[in-house]
């Protein structure tokens, strides 16, 4: 009589998708990186995303659940570098205020805020890296 | 007690820097509990009623001698981007116009309304009705609409001119807008083209900016005119700038960023000339002060001495939408030819607490404030927490007199149209 085994394959994806959904996304980034985060977004985002990082009807979009904060690191790091001019469109809401570069920021503390983002309001993201942070700065200097 | 009020004199609440519950003046008026007038708090004898709820993002409206309420939408609904409820009544609404925007307007038998970079007109019946929904003429195209500040608000004079605002694409006129460490551009050369107000003919088709006459600059945005045909004068409400604190920490403490600028109520005149992106409204200081962007510090005045000041100092950043000269016999004789100013609410007193979402009463006497403004209709915020947090139910944003001398206000945020009366 053959025993029923589950294929060997299907117990190492099964592992592989429980691993890959611990981490890192639900990993808490470290304590000192999200108060180190918080301190900057209260003096550098909040005016405009708010306390509650939900935004401002027609002006400035909501940070909390969207594809602009949790999609790829390389596209939030970006918009923080060199800003946004034209307005966006969120769930069929179009927000219009700019946004302005944050080029006095360095790589810590844009890599810290936006781990802070991330992580904040509902939101649970890889955490961004200081390392992120030069690539893309790299990126844009050469023009890309 | 009396107050006398000079031509230039503004007013600053009794309690000053802070924002009050209910500002120095009017000590007769009793406010309703909670729960009445569809959860506004009013001056004694008014009442509210809801004439219409969440219809969208309703920016300003207009009602015809029918009582026919208008209403211009920031976000199209099926397609359309007016409203119109036949006799003020939600039950019967139609709508047209394939276009989103803020202005709307009646005068000697057209509709008016505008999108975010044109404005068009309907020729209207006998009966008040638009002829042809489908076929606008078009008065005036490609003004300026880079997402910011772009609502183009008008208002008409009594001699075939329309006033439309071309707000500045822009905070203060830096090289990168909003920018830490950007300096202002100056001469701003946004200035050519928006930051101020334009006077157009009204039976003149396809003008652009080069065809209208520049009416009036230093006028970062506004959202609220309103002809005063009691004096024959066009008057505006400037939003002030943003982001003191964020782009200048060293001068500008947290508070400081809550209470600076002021919102002004501005009398404008041909030639007018405000100082945006130069200079802003200090309150407290009570002076026209250099902007940080030009070398101020909060204590420079330099070049912004000479520029007017207004007519009265509104709180900071509370967003006035809407501006409405009362000419109806409805309300108490105070009120005749007075301002109602809808205030949309602020978001930019952040961490401090939010404030607005009122409309505000300054009375009028000969063209000029006759007393202290006063906080008319409150309640639209839902909640002293919610207010705060600048979570809120409604955001009023425009204001309109019905033919019996009611007062209509729209909110932005649902949809909501109130009616307001008054009964001895």
């Amino acid at each position: 009589m053959r025993r029923r085994l589950i294929p060997v394959n299907v117990v190492i994806a099964s592992l592989l998708f429980i691993l890959l959904s611990l981490e890192p996304d639900q990993i808490k980034p470290p304590k000192a990186v999200m108060d180190r985060g918080e301190t900057i977004y209260a003096k550098e985002c909040l005016g405009c995303h708010q306390a509650d990082g939900l935004g401002v009807q027609g002006l400035n979009p909501p940070l909390a659940k969207t594809k602009w904060v949790l999609g790829p690191r390389a596209q939030m790091i970006h918009i923080v570098l060199k800003g946004l001019t034209d307005p966006i469109e969120i769930d069929g809401d179009t927000y219009n205020n700019p946004m302005p570069p944050h080029l006095h920021l360095n790589d810590q503390e844009i890599s810290d805020v936006l781990t802070y983002v991330r992580n904040s309001f509902g939101n649970n993201a890889k955490p961004i890296t200081p390392a992120d942070v030069k690539k893309v700065r790299a990126a844009i200097a050469k023009g890309k | 007690m009396t107050v006398v009020v000079l031509a230039t004199t503004h007013f600053l609440c009794a309690c000053a820097g802070e924002l009050p519950d209910q500002p120095a003046g009017d000590t007769t008026t009793t406010h309703s509990s909670p729960g009445d007038n569809a959860g506004l708090t009013l001056p004694s004898g008014f009442s509210a009623t809801v004439v219409a709820e969440n219809l969208g993002g309703v920016r300003h409206i207009v009602v015809d001698s029918n009582g026919d309420i208008y209403a211009k939408l920031s976000k199209l609904k099926d397609g359309k981007g007016i409203l119109e409820l036949k006799g003020g009544d939600a039950g019967r609404i139609s709508s047209f116009g394939n276009y989103p925007g803020t202005g709307i307007a009646i005068k000697n038998g057209y509709l008016y309304a505008s999108s975010n970079t044109s404005i068009f007109r309907y020729k209207l019946d006998a009966g008040n009705q638009v002829i042809d929904p489908d076929k606008p003429e078009t008065i005036v195209k490609d003004l300026t609409d880079r997402g910011q500040h772009n609502s183009k608000s008008i208002t008409l004079d009594n001699a075939g001119n329309i006033y439309v605002n071309i707000g500045a694409p822009s905070n203060s006129c830096q090289v990168q807008d909003r920018a830490v460490g950007s300096k202002g551009q100056d001469p701003c050369p946004l200035l050519d083209y928006a930051g101020g107000i334009w006077q157009f003919k009204t039976d003149k088709l396809n003008q652009t900016i080069n065809d209208g006459v520049h009416y009036a600059t230093g006028i970062r945005n506004t959202v609220g005119l309103d002809w005063n045909s009691s004096v024959n004068e066009l008057y505006v409400m400037q939003h002030g700038r943003d982001d003191l604190h964020r782009m200048f920490e060293q001068y500008y403490t947290v508070k400081d960023n809550a209470e600076l600028p002021a919102e002004e109520f501005l009398l404008v005149k041909k030639g007018s000339d405000f100082g945006w992106p130069y200079c802003y409204f200090d309150p407290k200081q009570d002076k026209k002060m250099l902007a940080p962007e030009y070398g101020g510090d909060g204590k420079i005045q330099g070049r912004c001495g000479e520029i007017e000041k207004p007519l009265v100092a509104f709180p900071a950043h509370l967003a006035p939408n809407a501006l409405l000269f009362y000419t109806g016999d409805q309300f108490p004789e105070k009120y005749k030819n007075g301002a109602f100013i809808a205030f949309h609410g602020s978001w930019n007193r952040a961490p401090e607490p939010q404030a607005g979402y009122f409309v505000a009463f300054v009375p009028m006497k000969d063209g000029k404030p006759g007393g202290n403004w006063e906080i008319f209709a409150d309640g639209f915020a839902g909640g002293d927490d919610k207010k705060a947090s600048g979570r809120v139910d409604y955001r009023p944003c425009g204001l309109a007199q019905g033919p019996d001398g009611a007062l209509y206000v729209s909110d932005d945020r649902k949809g909501n149209i109130w009616k307001i009366t008054y009964k001895k």
